[in-house]
């Protein structure tokens, strides 16, 4: 009930109704595109905000949909065969897509102007020596090893019919897109999914295999807009239409993956090449972004771990005073922290939408397991003897609790948040991955650019984060347990007694 | 003063105590003995609900003692065991005024008791400030004594006191109790399986056996007229144990 009213409370406070919010996918494509969009929606003199990569499709179109986010660059085949896919259209068919995607308050401007669909692709000279050029001819080849986004593995389009069509026999590794690329590049793996307007294309790192088969849909890009969107705003998107080629596209990835350029810079290029028209690329400092994501990751962490705290030392204390409750609390907790992060956060959009308010609940869900289950060792740990002296002084149940038992248990229950804060700091960083900011913001942008400097602007404070609350816990601790708990420090704490009076 | 009427109490098959009558007189000490496992401590603890009785009651001064009375007949006893129970997270003079301060006594009136029960116990009271694992087994069992007396409760329930003392200790300690004791004209019910130990403090003796009393008076009767056999086998190992102290 306390919960549920806060949460209430932080939607209502951030809520922000006037402005657009345009987010994008967490690869560098959407997310220059995105940028690019916001970038001409600013440009008209309207308030907009660029909530960056926010993840995978399913995350980004329930968003759309919840209203977390305006618009979002998308692909028609993936329309298609993910969002539509009840519908059963082909990605071609427009008219039939717009008409599904208006039942759902969404409208689809014109078709950008390139197409970035599906490829498998090898290393240059890996295609080079076997002599391969095609996809059919993958199958004379079933020693290669496949490294397959997860995405691409899923999909309908993707690997299942895939197969299918060309009679492939591999087990293919699911991996991160970006971290196949790297896994082709080091040579433990010779085939992936690419994208056909890829960076690494350009530099003439990969061969692209033709799809003889024409097994893989139109991937046309578009915007995907709510139909209450600013009608300001859709004009500026619209002012795409046709307008980026796949040359164009694949050079602004190139600059942005290749050669290490900030995507605003890449995006503000783009709209000057396309568009002609000027824009501002917004650019924040190292120092800056390193700044913002800390305030989002400790806001995070701080409102979390207040929750799990209100929340887990009261079940802690049931859980210890009712054998049979307890063992439910405890199983129930345990599951929680056996649902994968990722899966939680993206089952929670659909109830709570994008954002730092899935993020914390999902933070303060993990964060019960250590604080309710310590809180309960501590307290049926706590000698017969003292319950039963506590008992024989005739104090209320409530004055034992509260004097005897709870100062007793400190040491367990400390020890409880310390290990959730700490586990609390390093789950924060998924929270980019919902919109939620914070470190993750930096290591998921690294790990797609494949900058290191990028990766580690998130993951050094990360880290220092981690030591930090350990050592403020440290701290706590020799504050709050009494120092007849305390491990004895030297010779002073425990003072040489003489039995007997004086 | 306080009186067991058919008290009984097993923990499923294990009989702890076979229904027990008995009285316990107002200002006397009373010193229930027998061997490990005889129900003494059980019989002790139903005196203030620590343990509740199958069948049977339990009367203290004219109070049948159930759910709704045992908190205030708690208060009006004192509880001390072997290990001395106190709270380890507490200084020594918080674990004796914690009563006190919950039943809102002020600071001076708890001081003032706090020095009144030092001098009783005979505890120097710059040891009142340390942590109970600052100080010594005997320190702890004064200060425990001092927590039990510190309302000025009518009883005094002793359960094997000063079991985990080295010998010295022990019967510094013994002489100090039964100068106490005297002061104070408590009344006194304590647990020992030190037949010496029960005649040094004993106005009466109570001897179990099996969750039952075999028999009850001056520890010069049971000697003079056993009531069978046990109790003469119980007497000698006593006796060759502690070098005739009976």
């Amino acid at each position: 009930m306390r919960i549920a009213v806060l949460v209430l409370a932080l939607c209502a406070a951030c809520g922000d109704g006037a402005r657009v919010r345009i987010g994008s996918k967490k690869f560098t494509e959407s997310v220059i595109l995105a940028e690019a969009g916001t970038a001409l929606v600013r440009e008209a003199g309207l308030e907009v905000e660029h909530r960056r990569e926010l993840g995978g499709t399913t995350i980004l179109w329930n968003a759309l949909l919840a209203g977390d986010i305006d618009a979002y660059p998308e692909y028609t085949g993936t329309i298609a065969a993910e969002l539509l896919a009840d519908a059963h259209l082909d990605a071609d068919d427009d008219v039939g897509m717009r008409k599904a995607l208006a039942d759902r308050g969404i409208v689809m401007s014109s078709p950008l102007g390139f197409s970035d669909t599906y490829a498998l692709g090898m290393r240059e000279d890996e295609a080079a020596r076997l002599g391969l050029t095609r996809i059919s001819q993958l199958r004379a080849h079933p020693e290669l090893a496949y490294a397959l986004s997860h995405e691409f593995l899923e999909r309908k389009e993707g690997w299942p019919t895939l197969r299918e069509r060309y009679g492939l026999d591999a087990t293919p590794a699911g991996m991160d897109h970006e971290l196949a690329y790297r896994g082709l590049v080091a040579g433990s793996a010779q085939v992936t999914d690419l994208y056909s307007t890829d960076a690494e294309i350009a530099v003439g790192h990969l061969r692209v295999l033709v799809d003889d088969l024409h097994h893989f849909p139109d991937y046309r890009a578009v915007w995907l807009w709510r139909a209450d969107l600013a009608p300001a705003a859709a004009a500026q998107l619209e002012r795409f239409a046709g307008r980026i080629s796949v040359a164009e596209m694949i050079r602004a990835n190139a600059r942005a993956r290749i050669d290490g350029e900030p995507e605003a810079a890449v995006a503000a290029d783009l709209v000057a090449r396309v568009l002609g028209v000027r824009v501002a690329a917004v650019n924040a400092s190292r120092a800056d972004r390193i700044l913002t994501h800390t305030g989002e990751h400790l806001g995070m962490v701080a409102i979390s771990m207040l929750l799990a705290t209100l929340v887990a030392i009261p079940l802690g204390i049931l859980a210890a005073r009712r054998r049979r409750t307890g063992a439910v609390i405890l199983a129930l907790v345990g599951v929680i922290q056996t649902v994968p992060s990722l899966a939680l956060l993206v089952f929670m959009i659909p109830l709570l939408g994008i954002g730092w308010v899935p993020a914390v609940v999902a933070l303060f869900l993990y964060s019960l397991l250590p604080i309710v289950r310590n809180t309960a060792q501590g307290l049926t740990g706590i000698a017969p003897s003292l319950r039963e002296s506590a008992e024989a002084l005739g104090l209320t149940a409530w004055a034992r609790l509260w004097r005897i038992e709870l100062p007793l248990a400190t040491p367990a229950i400390i020890a409880g948040m310390k290990t959730a804060a700490v586990i609390n700091v390093g789950t924060a960083t998924l929270g980019a991955l919902i919109g939620a900011g914070g470190y993750g913001q930096s290591i998921m942008a690294g790990i797609r650019l494949s900058d290191r400097a990028t990766i580690l602007e998130g993951a050094v404070p990360a880290a220092v984060l981690a030591l930090a609350v350990q050592g403020v816990f440290s701290l706590a601790e020799r504050w709050l347990v009494p120092r007849g708990l305390r491990p004895a420090r030297g010779a002073r704490a425990r003072v040489p007694a003489v039995d007997g009076a004086a | 003063m306080i009186e067991l009427r058919g008290v009984a109490r097993r923990y499923g098959e294990e009989v702890a105590l076979e229904p027990t009558d008995l009285a316990i007189a107002r200002g006397q000490t009373t010193v229930l003995i027998g061997p490990s496992g005889c129900g003494k401590s059980t019989l002790l603890r139903t005196i203030i609900g620590l343990v509740i009785p199958d069948t049977g009651e339990v009367i203290f001064d004219g109070v049948r003692v159930d759910a709704a009375s045992v908190r205030a007949v708690r208060r009006r006893t004192g509880y001390v065991i072997q290990d001395g129970g106190l709270f380890p997270h507490l200084s020594a003079a918080d674990n004796v005024a914690l009563m006190a301060r919950h039943l809102g006594w002020d600071a001076p009136r708890r001081q003032a008791r706090l020095d009144e029960l030092a001098a009783l116990v005979r505890l120097p009271r710059e040891l009142l400030g340390r942590p109970p694992g600052a100080l010594s087994g005997g320190q702890r069992q004064r200060v425990s004594l001092m927590r039990a007396l510190m309302l000025d409760p009518e009883a005094l329930l002793l359960d094997e006191p000063l079991g985990a003392l080295d010998p010295m200790v022990r019967i510094e300690l013994q002489d100090d109790l039964r100068a106490i004791f005297a002061t104070l004209g408590k009344t006194v019910v304590m647990v020992t399986h030190d037949l010496a130990e029960a005649a040094f403090f004993a106005d009466r003796v109570v001897l179990m056996r099996a969750g039952a009393i075999v028999q009850a008076g001056a520890v010069a009767d049971l000697e003079r007229a056993p009531a069978d056999e046990f109790v003469t086998r119980f007497l000698r190992a006593q006796r060759r144990g502690f070098g005739g102290a009976a």
